[in-house]
């Protein structure tokens, strides 16, 4: 049915949820925000949660999660998203370079369980590195919209002051909200901002002495997650720490091919480098197939993740939750498929 | 006729081709996903144009004008659209829109069974007689090593009439019913095919025999006849670009012995020694659901089927290259050659049954001395 609409308007669909992009500013020399518009199945989101989206680059549908920045309560229901243009990233640089208002994108509804509970904690900590602060800044948007009393600290690393998004928007907030503090951490500029250098444990008792008693929700770098979350397991914790990560695709020589552990449902076998249909054949499961030489597609299984090698081609194909041909696919590294 | 050829040469021409077919996949792009999206929405307005203006079908012109652009509709669907993305053809694009496995058409065979029958079987043991079942699909005598009998008089009779009802042979093909009558295959089995069938076919005929007949209140008749043309315009369209692709004089088949342990190579001889092209222009091929390129398709079934205009006439200079036939030819000529085929094989083979002459042979062992 759909597809009978799209004549008319894109943006009319019966089922498909998809958003039109309204807005489009460069907030940072290496970002972009975009506001779009969902069609009327958007059944909005949580403070924290992530939206798919999906984009048509040289012919082929990419997706790649995006955590809306905005408060959940926005007014006209349009959600705001702030993507950082990763040197070598697809998606990233194609929506840094190419969108525009009145491009029409695929969207999925909101998931995750990164978000703030309700009743809201009366102390709340926000941490962020990098591109990392959309789902924080979300939830400090929120809260603020909600007329929220507790305490809260926001604390964001960046390199410098001129890559942090949203930069005015964060000063008016905490100048004009008596309980909200931000801190800014400069990893790369030694003055201005409010601490300097990587994280130290010190950090966190000058910016928000209370931490122990809070709950924090924290979104950034691997590097800087890991050492946050080794010191609240220390300290015993743990539980008070709430994370989300933007995971990025791992990358495996192609001479490394046979490593790692192929996971087809429930069942997981160590990579012997074969196409997956013989390694599934050898797990002794029994996917359906036909040609076994990669013309009829009987074959073709979701991979959740982890990365394929077309053996005929050598393509790779990075991509979670796309379609492969078991019998013309091997594994590179781990791989997960949905059998 | 008989080819020659050394495995060698095999092994070469194999790698040429896969040559061509990775030239075309590294191409893919915009341009394709453009292709394919205009083309569905020139089906989708023939769709909607021609039931919107047979809710007038009591008047004449209406009705040829929503019959004609019906029938276009269906056509586009089933060839250009349906048969290409459901050989997984638009897969690369990830769109789940497009994707092989979710695909459903406008005609009586479940597409799930299609998949089963067309895109393996066929695909995978193309003119193998005995197991490719589209020789003939189970009824015709379109072999001459097709053992004979009194049934086969009736050869042209059935064609005609697997012409005008093709949807449903289609539909009726993955059941099989001549290994039932012979014995070689159990009614239970298509105990799931059936019910998947007979649902289909519930809701085609449902679509086009009641519910758009009803819509149009008094003129039920006339709409009736109006969507039942199209689908006989497509039946014979779908039919005739389908048996001019396999059954034209000089397309070869081969028997199961001589196609044990193929190599790649001698796999893609196969396909393109088993397959026909018709000539045409622009407008024909887009029709024919670029199958008027069978050989290119044959060859290359996952690739996007614009592309095989653009590769065939490198695929014919292997062919040359390499002394192999590449049967191609008009429209008329090649659909004349099969009805002649299908006349001509209801008699007994003249001179009796002659073990069929191999349409390849493989000097061996040249490998070493090389
Ligand atoms: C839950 C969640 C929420 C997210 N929210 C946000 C958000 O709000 N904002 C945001 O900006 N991002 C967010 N992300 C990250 C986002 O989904 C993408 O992963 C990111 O934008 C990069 O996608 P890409 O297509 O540009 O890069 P990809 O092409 O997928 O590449 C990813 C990375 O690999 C590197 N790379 C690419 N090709 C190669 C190569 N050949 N060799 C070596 N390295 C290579 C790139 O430099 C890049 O850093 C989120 C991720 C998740 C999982």
């Amino acid at each position: 049915m759909d597809r009978y609409l799209e004549l008319i308007n894109p943006m009319l669909t019966v089922r498909e949820l998809r958003a039109e992009v309204t807005r489009v500013e460069r907030s940072t020399a290496d970002s972009v925000t975009l506001t779009l518009r969902p069609t009327r199945q958007w059944r909005g989101f949580q403070a924290g949660q992530y939206v798919e989206l999906s984009v048509d680059i040289d012919g082929v549908r990419r997706s790649r999660c995006f955590s809306p920045c905005c408060s959940q309560h926005r007014a006209d229901g349009r959600i705001e998203l702030t993507v950082k243009a990763h040197p070598e990233g697809l998606v990233s640089q194609w929506l840094y370079a190419n969108a525009a208002p009145g491009l029409v994108v695929g969207l999925s509804q909101a998931g995750g369980n990164f978000h703030l509970p309700t009743p809201r904690p009366e102390r709340i900590l926000l941490i962020s590195g990098g591109s990392g602060i959309t789902p924080v800044l979300s939830m400090l948007r929120t809260l603020v919209d909600e007329g929220y009393r507790g305490e809260l600290v926001f604390l964001h690393y960046s390199f410098t002051e001129a890559d942090v998004a949203h930069l005015a928007e964060l000063r008016d907030l905490a100048a004009t909200h008596g309980n909200v503090r931000l801190v800014l951490a400069y990893t790369r500029q030694t003055e201005g901002g409010d601490l300097h250098g990587l994280f130290e444990e010190t950090h966190l008792a000058d910016s928000a002495p209370w931490y122990a008693e809070a709950q924090t929700y924290l979104c950034g770098p691997p590097g800087l997650m890991a050492t946050i979350r080794a010191h609240y397991a220390a300290k015993g914790i743990e539980d008070a720490l709430h994370t989300e990560e933007f995971t990025l695709p791992v990358f495996t020589p192609a001479d490394g091919d046979a490593t790692g552990q192929v996971r087809f449902g429930d069942t997981v076998v160590e990579n012997s480098g074969a196409t997956l249909l013989e390694q599934a054949e050898a797990a002794g499961l029994t996917p359906e197939y036909g040609c076994r030489m990669g013309i009829c597609f009987t074959c073709t299984k979701v991979k959740t993740s982890g990365c394929t090698r077309n053996v005929r081609t050598g393509d790779l194909n990075r991509d979670p939750d796309t379609e492969v041909q078991l019998c013309i696919s091997a594994p590179v590294g781990d791989v997960a498929i949905d059998i | 006729m008989t080819v020659t050829l050394t495995e060698e040469q095999i092994d070469e021409l194999g790698r040429e081709l896969d040559a061509i077919r990775q030239r075309v996949v590294e191409d893919l792009g915009e341009d394709d996903r453009r292709y394919i999206y205009n083309v569905i929405k020139a089906q989708r307005a023939f769709e909607a144009g021609g039931r919107a203006s047979l809710m007038l079908s009591a008047l004449p012109p209406f009705w040829l004008l929503g019959t004609a652009a019906l029938s276009l509709s269906k056509i586009l669907d089933n060839m250009e659209i349906g048969h290409n993305v459901m050989h997984g053809q638009y897969d690369w694009m990830r769109d789940p829109a497009l994707a092989s496995k979710k695909f459903e058409w406008d005609t009586a065979c479940p597409a799930d069974q299609w998949r089963h029958s067309h895109n393996y079987m066929h695909h995978t043991y193309t003119n193998i007689v005995d197991k490719d079942r589209d020789i003939g699909y189970g009824i015709l005598r379109m072999d001459p090593s097709q053992k004979w009998n009194p049934y086969y008089l009736g050869n042209p009779v059935w064609a005609f009439l697997l012409m005008t009802l093709f949807e449903y042979g289609v539909a009726l093909h993955d059941l099989e019913t001549e290994n039932i009558i012979s014995g070689k295959r159990k009614m239970s089995e298509n105990r799931d095919l059936l019910r998947g069938i007979r649902r289909k076919v519930g809701r085609q005929v449902l679509k086009d025999y009641v519910l758009f007949p009803l819509l149009t209140g008094p003129q039920f008749v006339s709409t009736l006849t109006a969507n039942a043309t199209a689908n006989l315009v497509r039946n014979l369209w779908a039919y005739s670009i389908i048996f001019c692709g396999h059954f034209p004089t000089g397309v070869a088949t081969f028997t199961e012995e001589e196609t044990e342990n193929e190599s790649r190579g001698q796999w893609y001889i196969r396909q393109m020694m088993g397959s026909a092209n018709i000539t045409g222009g622009n407008l024909f091929h887009i029709m024919s659901g670029n199958l008027s390129h069978q050989i290119e398709h044959h060859l290359f079934p996952d690739l996007p089927a614009r592309r095989y205009r653009e590769i065939a006439p490198d695929v014919r200079a292997l062919c040359e290259k390499y002394g192999l036939p590449y049967n191609t030819g008009r429209f008329s000529k090649q659909i004349g050659s099969t009805w002649a085929k299908i006349f001509k094989l209801a008699l007994p083979n003249r001179g009796g049954d002659t073990a069929p002459t191999p349409a390849v042979t493989v000097v061996p062992g040249l490998r070493d001395a090389a």
